[in-house]
């Protein structure tokens, strides 16, 4: 099981895997909207994702437009202030980020890189996306309906969600636990899919210790997702039954502006608790894939192995575990048992260790390498640059007692921005200037795609690092605006109103990328069906882009891990997963043999 | 190769940044100076992890960067070197761990002798509630609140009769003495937040939560509530006045206990505002 290196396999039964039974399209309909093939379906979650993305873009310009120039944009109330940031970041976590990683990279590739034809449940698969439609149509009526869309904060904190003194308490809200709800219906039932692929859809001499890092990262955060996910929905029904039936889960006796309610006996911190035990693994449900997606671009683009693959894996296992038992480092100021602190803030901080071995053997996958500074090698190294730096920023708010001057202030605000927000994205860019060439058959446009990554790369940073020191100062988050407050000076303001233009450059830089996509899918230098030169398996089926049923008339066998790059003796640079050894030419003087310590 | 002077530009613009922009803590004016001991301790190290790794990237592009001929190197792993590298990173998180925990123990131990007094949050004001001359604040239950009973004192407690009530002006601290703040909230969460204290803890409706702290310079510092509260959170202001034990005591005997402002209530005069009137955003 923990054999890594190239073990040679001569003879793998055949048919011990047998033979999926696909369902195959008769119509344009089936085969292109009420489509049960995972490669299509991940294109419909994957545009989806990227139209409501682009949603959350257009409402963080707002809401920067506000906070950079308070005094000069009057149509922005404080209500819409609010309601901006609000549907901003949970589009941007739950309807972007989850939905296209898992939905879009994860139904691509988790077939075609296991060696698999489809997803093992294709008509439930079909379901999840559509669920997720009608999800994100919901969350969209919230903008429609009386009051607007919900604007209490993404973490949507009891009592004052449903109360009358935040804007969209009435229709914006209910529509929005309605949208998790189903979000979470949907994607339980493709996160089901993802994990019986992997476990049981896999072709012969597959094991999971040769499996590429993707399908790691993407499988441990399917697992994450699978069971954090429940806690959210939970929370969102109880929520719903506070709101609509008036029942008490999250409603203490209150007294709003001086009338009594008639709730009672409920616990707004019950609420938080549910709410981060789904919040805290949402975080590397969005990180593990990117950490899986970035191990094997930095590995192609190097040349080389990715270094302790071994490692890679179990440190994907154990920051999966333990983010289930870090949750309530986002509730040591919630006024929860204060001795909860010491126990948080120890696992929160044995989590940094894994996750810095991670770091650690990216850069060392570069040592020695040979590096080629492709697009994707380019968004690699800026994911470095920005998961370093929000990594180490998590240090702080994790360590409950620094915590305490930080929390809700700008600096919580940057550190997750960096962290979860540009160095992921900077995964997913990276990712679709690698693939796109299998996808699509064309290349993306390289002068198009600089200008992308340098405007992203340095415009992301420049927004996001300064941030940290307004909140180091005490400029508190979700404030609609300053006004006076005396230990704020005014370069406060000059450096928001920076933060603001360079937003909508990024913005701006964003828009080019679509343009990219747009325009290389009918212009686009025509791809090599390897261009990267890769080993693992999309990149050895018989079309560009891949057919129905993936691999031709007979499944790829696999006979080594995913990482043969530059072996000595071997005539090219890679070697696919399923070359034989016998077809290794060269004298093949068989590295694994040699490095066989343990 | 533009990327490896990119990266490390970014090193040096973080660091100078860090070390020049004006943007920094504010003076502060509590004990909690551990709690700004621990955030540089916490820049030291994660700083030095950060230069170092970014610094190694860059040479690794540098050295390391595609050439005709050139053919990486083949290792898959070196557990002598991950180890090393997961003991040396164990003891960067211990470094900064074990100071944290010991200022939060701290944080959480409130000294015996300290002066308790009441903070109440509402949409969107603070009100200030002292124990009175028994020092002892009387019982409260939102149930009991009325225009003339804003903070539901418990009418049937002896203890609460008198307790002292300061609505819409500032609070009051007396220098150098311990204080336990006990947080109440009649609505929704609020969070009471003054940067120069260092410390702060949200406010939750149905329950006192705490914190403590020594003001240890006399002044007037911002209140500002940092827990989002609906449309006029960033408008939930107050002042806190630091001063000394004198003035602080000539202040706090100048203020209304709760039978005075229930009998004035009584009486008519109605010199307790309407809630729903004063409670609009200003």
């Amino acid at each position: 099981m923990a054999d890594v290196t190239n073990r040679d396999i001569d003879y793998v039964a055949p048919a011990e895997v047998e033979e999926m039974e696909l369902y195959h399209a008769h119509s344009w309909i089936t085969k292109y909207v009420f489509c049960q093939d995972a490669k299509v379906i991940a294109i419909q979650y994957s545009l989806t994702a990227v139209a409501i993305g682009l949603v959350g873009l257009v409402l963080s310009w707002l809401m920067r437009l506000q906070l950079g120039f308070p005094e000069f944009f009057s149509f922005i109330d404080p209500e819409d202030y609010y309601q901006f940031i609000t549907m901003h970041g949970m589009i941007m976590v739950v309807y972007l980020l989850t939905a296209l990683f898992l939905g879009g990279f994860g139904n691509y590739f988790i077939p075609l890189m296991v060696g698999a034809r489809d997803m093992v449940f294709p008509y439930v698969n079909m379901l999840s996306f559509w669920v997720y439609l009608i999800a994100v149509i919901v969350l969209v009526a919230s903008f429609f309906v009386e009051g607007g869309p919900t604007g209490a904060g993404w973490t949507l904190y009891p009592p004052q969600t449903i109360m009358s003194g935040t804007p969209g308490s009435d229709g914006g809200i209910v529509l929005m636990l309605v949208s998790l709800a189903l979000f979470i219906v949907g994607f339980t039932m493709g996160g089901l899919n993802y994990v019986v692929t992997v476990l049981q859809g896999r072709t012969r001499g597959m094991t999971l210790m040769r499996m590429p890092l993707t399908v790691w990262g993407i499988f441990i955060a399917t697992v994450l997702a699978l069971l954090a996910f429940p806690a959210l929905f939970v929370g969102a029904v109880m929520m719903l039954f506070d709101k609509l039936l008036g029942t008490s889960f999250f409603m203490p006796a209150i007294v709003e502006l001086g009338e009594q309610l008639s709730y009672g006996g409920g616990s707004p911190l019950l609420f938080q608790h549910l709410f981060w035990f789904f919040g805290h693994p949402e975080v590397y449900i969005v990180a593990l894939p990117a950490f899986g997606i970035v191990s094997d671009l930095i590995s192609v683009h190097a040349r080389k192995n990715i270094f302790g693959y071994r490692m890679m894996v179990w440190a994907l296992v154990a920051i999966g575990g333990l983010s289930f038992v870090v949750w309530a480092h986002h509730m040591y100021v919630s006024g929860m048992n204060p001795y909860f602190g010491f126990f948080f803030a120890t696992t929160t901080l044995i989590i940094a260790v894994p996750t810095a071995l991670k770091v650690y053997n990216w850069v060392l996958t570069l040592w020695r390498g040979n590096i080629h500074l492709t697009l994707p090698m380019l968004f690699a190294l800026a994911f470095i640059v920005t998961f370093v730096n929000g990594g180490i920023t998590g240090l702080f708010l994790g360590n409950v007692v620094v915590d305490v001057p930080l929390s809700d202030t700008m600096f919580v605000v940057a550190h997750f921005h960096m962290v979860m927000g540009v160095a992921p994205l900077l995964v997913i860019f990276g990712a679709i200037y690698h693939w796109y060439p299998k996808i699509t058959g064309r290349m993306l446009n390289e002068g198009m795609g600089q200008f992308h990554f340098w405007v992203s790369f340095l415009g992301a940073y420049a927004i996001f690092f300064p941030l940290h020191y307004l909140g180091l100062m005490g400029v508190p988050r979700r404030y609609y605006e300053m006004g006076e407050i005396s230990f704020i000076p005014d370069s406060v303001g000059t450096l928001n109103a920076f933060v603001t233009v360079m937003t909508l450059i990024v913005g701006f830089s964003q828009v080019v990328f679509l343009f990219n996509m747009v325009w290389s899918l009918f212009y686009g230098k025509k791809a090599d069906p390897n261009p990267w030169k890769a080993t693992t398996l999309e990149w050895q089926t018989p079309e560009t882009p891949p057919g129905h049923g993936n691999f031709g008339k007979e499944l790829p066998i696999v006979y080594r891990w995913a990482y043969d790059y530059s072996v000595p003796g071997a005539k090219d640079d890679f070697i696919p997963q399923n070359v034989p050894p016998s077809q290794v030419s060269g004298k093949k003087k068989a590295p694994a043999r040699r490095r066989k310590r343990k | 190769m533009i990327i490896a002077i990119v990266i490390i530009l970014v090193v040096v613009g973080s660091v100078g940044f860090h070390l020049l922009s004006p943007w920094w803590w504010t003076p502060i004016a509590s004990n909690w100076g551990y709690i700004d001991d621990t955030i540089n301790l916490t820049f030291a190290i994660t700083g030095a992890v950060f230069v170092a790794v970014l610094l190694f990237t860059a040479y690794c592009v540098i050295r390391f960067r595609a050439k005709k001929g050139h053919k990486a190197h083949y290792e898959p792993e070196s557990a002598k070197l991950e180890i090393w590298l997961s003991v040396l990173t164990s003891i960067g998180v211990v470094a900064m761990l074990t100071p944290g925990l010991f200022v939060w123990y701290q944080f959480i131990t409130v000294p015996d002798g300290a002066d308790e007094f009441e903070v109440l949050g509402q949409q969107w004001l603070w009100s200030y509630r002292y124990p009175g001359k028994d020092g002892q604040l009387g019982k409260t239950d939102p149930r009991n609140v009325t225009a003339d009973n804003p903070f539901g004192i418990d009418t049937a407690d002896p203890a609460g009769q008198d307790d002292v009530l300061v609505q819409g002006e500032d609070l009051h601290l007396p220098l150098d003495r311990p204080v336990k703040f006990l947080l109440r909230s009649l609505d929704v969460l609020h969070d009471f937040y003054v940067p120069q204290f260092r410390a702060k803890m949200d406010m939750i409706p149905g329950m006192v939560t705490y914190f403590w702290i020594t003001p240890t310079r006399t002044g007037t510092f911002d209140i500002l509530c940092a827990e989002l509260c609906g449309v006029g959170h960033h408008a939930m202001r107050g002042i806190v006045v630091i001063e000394e034990e004198g003035a602080y005591k000539k202040w706090l005997a100048e203020q209304p206990t709760f039978a005075q402002s229930l009998a004035k209530a009584n009486a008519g005069a109605r010199r307790v505002s309407n809630l729903s009137s004063d409670g609009s955003l200003r």
